[in-house]
């Protein structure tokens, strides 16, 4: 052996830089090194090829080749008629698409529904392309514009005030609550061991009560009027513009700086005014069409999207709550989640509907839908608090400090700093809880509500299209559905994720 | 220099539960002084500067910084905040923001300064520490030493009237550390006060005003850093100079 040490080396010419090996790339290489570089790969080459050939060939002459297209009804779907094996029978999704997507609505109406569909696209797109401009303008009609309007489009009905007579209202309704309170103790005295108690804590609940109804009685005394006026909607309509624009102008600075406010302002009112205008809400609106018909593919969008859009902020709550330093809080909010994820979602819907009535009374009876709603978005909340609270324990804890030693306040150093850096961390768990919330509205058909695969379910059993292969064909259709939605959650989440960790690429 | 104090401790005591990190620190730092905090780790020099800005609380003692009092109950630490800027040892640059959107945060948000003037005042402060053109990259493309003097940027952006500085140089590669002790030799020189926690001595020798020797949450040495080089007078400071000069 040779000194290497001894032997000094200087290069005198660079080598030039050459192509790769063909063998190394392209499809040969790549079956050569990925494929078949080994006995065991060969193996598992080949039984990956065969399970292929028994999956993609079967459905491939299921969906595609043995199905049938046309028809009026199960005899076209009959392998005596057709003549061959059947497999899909398509004219049937064909006869049952209004219902899988409407449901029971009300034919005349379905374009109240199309029109919804028409609107959130175009509200949600726009807002889905990072390119488009007008964000805040985009983000604030389609998260709170557009459920409202749905709402209305969707429910049908109209409103008999506005802000003032609504206050009002609820201002009363709390007066009432507090008297009345008041008024049973008092009652309750004349028979129990601390009566006095009770008849002195009775007498201030009443006297807080009419305290109340003398301080809103300016508010009631205005609502009133109003509603004696010819047009109630519209003269309330005008007093909550006149004082909201008037607040929004002496807050935003007043003269000097609020013009800024007082546009904002008055611009959302004529937006509000245009809608209410439009949907002819001042007289009746559109005839309601109760939710109990709502069904298929409307009722699955509805509770995926309020499920989607009101667990955010239900989980980045809860999420702080869970780490704030406030006892109170965060017990309140381990208890919550807790709660929340140790019980079925099966188990919550069945409560929401059918135990919850007897407890509430009747005149609070509140829309199944709305009560499965509301399930909906608590359940996936308390889902959503756990992952977003791992992505609050990724954010190094230097970064608070450093917002808070430039003077940020816990708000603003939550808001601007832990929070955007935290939500990038986990875009895949939240997404992977849409998607299973996505999946999960399908369980709503056990309290009777019809989604899509209630919907589904119940065109099973016309007997119309009763065939052997009905319900596979329905099924895959259903699956079909299923997949375009959660796959296009999943390639978008995919295409934010790279996009907003730009930062992190060199 | 000037002999106002801007920044006066006094009988400072804190515990991390029942250990005893700071004792009965007292310390006053004239308008312009330069202070050089050293001593072996764990010796609480760190929980000490850390304590101005209140990033830490304290149990006994009183802090003023320019007549803003923070007691143990850290009622005004906004106040005391924006007058007091910080640079930190792993730099803390907000990794999701540019390096401009990085220095004009704070000026927006706590200072309400209109977003153009902010990034003006921002890249004044970027030409100062001389990154400019660097303005529109993430931190994360950089390296070490100019996200720290991002950081210095960052931080006298809110024209604070006090700087802390906790061990800047001591997560940079040796080349990167002359380009930061560079930049706080020349803040150093237009005055501004400075706090400094560090191991590097010809830095202290350079620009100190009086160098703090610190050792198990006690101040044990004061001096200015000529006679503290030459002539220790504990033991411990021996000690300790006798390991880290070789």
């Amino acid at each position: 052996m040779t000194d290497l040490s001894a032997s000094p080396f200087v290069r005198q010419n660079l080598v030039a830089e050459r192509a790769a090996p063909t063998k190394t790339t392209g499809f040969i290489g790549f079956l050569r090194t990925r494929l078949l570089n080994s006995p065991g790969n060969i193996l598992l080459t080949i039984l990956g090829l065969l399970l292929a050939w028994y999956i993609v060939v079967p459905a491939v002459r299921f969906l595609l080749v043995d199905a049938v297209w046309t028809g009026k009804d199960r005899t076209a779907c009959l392998a005596e008629k057709a003549g061959h094996e059947v497999g899909a029978c398509w004219p049937y999704i064909q006869a049952k698409l209004a219902q899988l997507i409407y449901g029971f609505y009300p034919e005349a109406q379905r374009w109240r529904v199309n029109l919804t569909y028409a609107l959130g696209a175009a509200l949600l797109l726009p807002l889905l392309m990072p390119r488009l401009p007008a964000k805040g303008l985009n983000s604030g009609l389609f998260f709170f514009a557009f459920p409202v309007v749905a709402f209305f489009l969707l429910h049908g009905g109209g409103i008999s005030g506005f802000g003032v007579s609504w206050i009002a209202g609820l201002l009363q309704l709390f007066e009432q609550s507090i008297g009345g309170a008041g008024d049973l103790l008092v009652n309750l005295s004349r028979s129990s061991a601390i009566a006095p108690l009770l008849w002195v804590v009775g007498k201030v609940l009443v006297l807080v009560g009419v305290l109340i109804h003398w301080l809103i009685f300016p508010l009631t005394w205005l609502r009133d009027q109003l509603q004696a006026s010819s047009l109630p909607v519209w003269g309330d309509f005008l007093v909550t513009a006149v004082i909201v624009s008037a607040v929004m102008f002496v807050l935003g600075g007043g003269v000097r700086t609020g013009r800024r406010a007082l546009l904002g302002s008055l611009l959302t009112f004529a937006g509000i005014a245009v809608g209410i205008k439009l949907m002819g809400l001042d007289h009746g609106g559109f005839p309601i069409v109760d939710t109990r018909l709502w069904g298929g593919l409307l009722v699955t969008l509805v509770i995926a999207i309020t499920g989607i859009v009101a667990s955010m902020p239900i989980g980045i709550a809860l999420a702080l709550g869970r780490r704030s330093t406030i006892p109170l809080i965060r017990i309140f909010s381990i208890a919550f989640i807790e709660f929340w994820r140790g019980v079925p979602l099966i188990t919550v819907l069945f409560f929401a509907t059918y135990m919850l009535p007897l407890f509430v009374p009747g005149n609070f009876a509140v829309d199944g839908l709305l009560r499965a709603l509301i399930g909906v978005a608590i359940f996936t909340g308390a889902y959503m608090a756990e992952v977003i609270r791992g992505g609050l324990a990724a954010v190094a804890r230097g970064q608070a400090e450093a917002a808070s030693a430039l003077g940020l306040s816990w708000w603003k150093t939550t808001s601007l700093i832990v929070l955007p850096q935290a939500l990038r961390y986990v875009i895949p768990g939240i997404v992977n809880s849409f998607i299973s919330l996505f999946k999960d509205t399908s369980l709503v058909s056990i309290v009777a509500l019809f989604d899509l695969l209630g919907s589904l379910r119940a065109s099973f059993s016309d007997p119309v299209w009763t065939t052997p292969t009905t319900a596979f064909t329905g099924f895959a259709f259903a699956g079909m559905i299923y997949f375009v939605f959660c796959f296009g959650m999943s390639r978008y989440s995919l295409f934010v994720e790279n996009r907003l960790n730009a930062h992190r690429r060199h | 220099m000037s002999t106002t104090p801007i920044v006066n401790i006094s009988a400072l005591n804190k515990w991390y539960g029942d250990f005893h990190v700071l004792r009965d620190i007292d310390l006053e730092v004239g308008k312009s002084e330069r202070i050089v905090i050293c001593g072996p780790s764990g010796s609480g020099k760190s929980t000490l500067i850390r304590c101005i800005n209140a990033l830490e609380e304290f149990q006994e003692g009183e802090i003023v910084v320019d007549g803003i009092e923070l007691g143990p109950n850290l009622r005004r630490v906004d106040e005391v905040r924006r007058e007091v800027g910080m640079v930190f040892q792993s730099f803390n640059l907000f990794p999701h923001l540019t390096v401009l959107e990085n220095c004009t945060l704070a000026p927006i948000w706590v200072r309400n300064i209109p977003k153009k003037d902010a990034e003006a005042t921002a890249m004044k402060f970027l030409e100062r520490v001389k990154i400019p053109h660097q303005a529109n990259k993430f931190p994360g493309q950089m390296s070490g030493g100019q996200q720290q003097r991002v950081a210095i940027a960052r931080a006298l952006t809110m024209n604070p009237k006090v700087m802390l500085f906790d061990e800047p140089t001591s997560a940079l590669d040796p080349e990167m550390v002359k380009e930061v002790l560079d930049t706080m030799v020349d803040l150093a020189r237009e005055g501004m006060t400075m706090l400094v926690v560090t191991h590097e001595m010809g830095f202290a020798r350079e620009v100190a005003n009086r160098v703090v020797f610190m050792d198990a949450g006690q101040i044990i040495e004061s001096n200015t850093p000529q006679e503290f080089f030459a002539n220790p007078q504990h033991a411990r400071s021996k000690l300790f100079l006798s390991q880290i000069l070789r």
